[in-house]
């Protein structure tokens, strides 16, 4: 890629003090983003999270985020102070978070909550919010979005939840979008239309995106790059359309444990894991 | 016989403008050691049956039982003790100042149990944690992780029905296969039956001899594993879950 990237991430860690000593969550790992659709795909407890949500310095301490670089377009985002990182998040880096009903306000009305992020940032009037807000409950297919507009979280369906989440981290049109298994309460009818929205604004305005998930199949199809994070470290990088072909025997590990419809099995394959995978230096997802 | 029995089940929220009708005349059986799929589109539902079986939602009315029994409004701790519930939002079950040795052992000391040090052991090494996570609190555990402290919370009174609410969706492929071997392997062992939710077709056509799809709060189309892997559905929105089961078709969505 000849563009300047909107990331530039070099040797990122993530460590948290346990009763056990430290534990590294994340070790090591570099990538870039550009204007593109990223993919980050591994098992449960690889360091998906913690590296989307490093970026965003969202660590909660004791745990400490360190890296020999962490740049959004030039700026180094370790050493801005709270009060710019704040201005950071929301405005030009969105996440849309794993736990999407936790990370609403479960006093305030879901209207209210969209309508309020999209006035903080833009300043429009309360009448223009609340068209938009609207406007963005429709195109993530929510049937009644007047309803929806007065109704707490806690009534909210689980993938409503999560539907509900990205209109508002939407709403803003950050430039990068930092999405955390958004779609995995979806049928696929919802979730291909919520896709064609994050899908609109990369090609449309330039946005970047991390799309982080579990289903291979789904990242495969929608993502231009991917990234295989095992144990805090990123073990195979490819291109999207190609997963079939990764050669990484965790990856196919992965593709082989899959069910399928079309060809029924007593039991499904499970992985076995190899130590060496865990010591083997990271490989760099930069361009 | 029938373990679970829905009769014209209804299930309503809110009044006026804000009244939402759920759930619409739900009528389907659970045989006993059957596992049955509740399939279809978000907010159709699928949660609301099983917080109405688990006595969540006060207002409904039709007719609902289990193992004979009939439901009324209040449900009791032998209730619990036969019923678990695996919740959609692992985040929010699990009660976020108790470590998960909290959580296994009171589980287990409120259905009577003894010998809780070994079974709490026995729990997690089932559902593939190993002891360093025993006294994690859930802000320490990753998604999946959560998800799989929720299972073994579920199986820790040993139940004879398990309402699994999207059991694996927060959960990676390899340890999906995991959770889904395990939850295949109870159920031969302890004769368990099966209420599941999931968006995933493959996963129910995996577990599940029947499913019922739904839309809007009702039931459109009952199908057999067999007529989900032939692909028979008489419903369009049915065909089209079946049709994106089966194989992605990335040429449908992608133009770039
Ligand atoms: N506060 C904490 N203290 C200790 N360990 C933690 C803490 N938070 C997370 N971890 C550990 O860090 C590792 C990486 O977690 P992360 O949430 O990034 O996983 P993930 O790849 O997103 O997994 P999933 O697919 O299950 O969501 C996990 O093993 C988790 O247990
Ligand atoms: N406590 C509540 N108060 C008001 N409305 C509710 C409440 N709980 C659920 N609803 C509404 O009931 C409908 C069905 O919700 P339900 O959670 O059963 O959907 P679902 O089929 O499980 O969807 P998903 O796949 O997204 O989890 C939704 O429109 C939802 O907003
Ligand atoms: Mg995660
Ligand atoms: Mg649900």
């Amino acid at each position: 890629m000849s563009e300047k990237p909107l990331l530039d991430i070099k040797n990122l860690r993530v460590t948290f003090p346990t009763r056990q000593g430290e534990f590294e969550a994340v070790r090591g790992v570099s990538f870039t983003l550009g204007r593109e659709r990223l993919g980050i795909v591994g098992e449960s407890g690889s360091g998906k999270s913690m590296t989307g949500r490093a970026i965003l310095r969202l660590i909660r301490p004791p745990g400490r985020v360190e890296a020999d670089r962490l740049e959004l377009e030039g700026i180094d985002l370790l050493s801005l102070d709270e009060k710019a990182m704040q201005k950071i998040r929301g405005q030009r880096i969105s996440m849309v978070m794993q736990d999407p009903k936790f990370s609403l306000n479960p006093v305030m009305n879901i209207g209210d909550q969209i309508m309020e992020i999209y006035r903080f940032h833009t300043g429009a009037s309360k009448k223009a919010a609340y068209e938009k807000a609207t406007e963005m409950l429709e195109a993530v297919s929510i049937r009644d979005p007047e309803r929806v507009m007065r109704a707490y979280p806690h009534e909210m369906s689980g993938g409503m939840g999560q539907r509900i989440m990205i209109a508002m981290m939407l709403v803003t049109e950050p430039e990068i979008l930092i999405a955390d298994e958004p779609t995995s309460a979806l049928d696929v009818s919802v979730q291909t239309q919520v896709l064609s929205i994050i899908d609109r604004l990369v090609r449309e305005r330039g946005m970047g995106l991390i799309f982080i998930s579990h289903d291979l199949n789904l990242v495969s199809a929608f993502c231009d790059r991917i990234l295989i994070m095992y144990a805090g470290r990123i073990v195979e990088v490819c291109e999207a359309a190609r997963l079939n072909e990764a050669t990484h025997p965790y990856t196919r590990g992965l593709l082989g444990s899959l069910p399928r419809l079309d060809e029924p099995r007593k039991r499904l394959s499970v992985l076995q894991r190899d130590a060496d995978w865990r010591e083997t230096e990271s490989v760099s997802g930069r361009q | 016989m029938s373990e679970l029995h829905f009769k014209d089940l209804n299930v309503w929220f809110g009044e006026g403008a804000d009244r939402v009708d759920a759930v619409k005349h739900a009528t389907f059986d659970v045989p006993s050691g059957a596992s049955f799929g509740l399939v279809g589109e978000s907010g159709s539902g699928k949660s609301t049956i099983l917080r109405a079986l688990v006595g969540l939602v006060p207002t409904w009315s039709g007719k609902m039982s289990v193992g004979g029994k009939q439901l009324g409004p209040k449900r009791t701790r032998e209730f619990f003790k036969e019923v678990q519930m695996v919740f959609q939002d692992p985040y929010a079950s699990l009660h976020p100042r108790h470590s998960v040795d909290q959580v296994l052992g009171e589980t287990l000391k409120l259905h009577g149990f003894r010998g809780i040090d070994k079974r709490i052991e026995k729990l997690l090494a089932d559902v593939g944690l190993g002891p360093a996570f025993r006294f994690r609190y859930p802000h320490q555990l990753s998604g999946g992780q959560r998800q799989r402290v929720a299972i073994a919370r579920a199986l820790a009174p040993e139940p004879t029905v398990l309402l699994l609410d999207e059991p694996t969706s927060a959960l990676d492929v390899s340890v999906q296969a995991e959770v889904l071997n395990l939850l295949a392997d109870l159920r031969e062992e302890h004769k368990l039956t099966y209420l599941m939710v999931s968006h995933d077709l493959a996963v129910v056509a995996h577990m599940c001899e029947a499913t019922a799809v739904m839309q809007n709060g009702e039931i459109v189309e009952m199908l057999s594993v067999e007529d989900m892997r032939a692909m028979r559905a008489k419903n369009p929105y049915t065909q089209h879950l079946l049709e994106s089961a089966s194989g992605y078709n990335p040429s449908a969505e992608q133009s770039a």
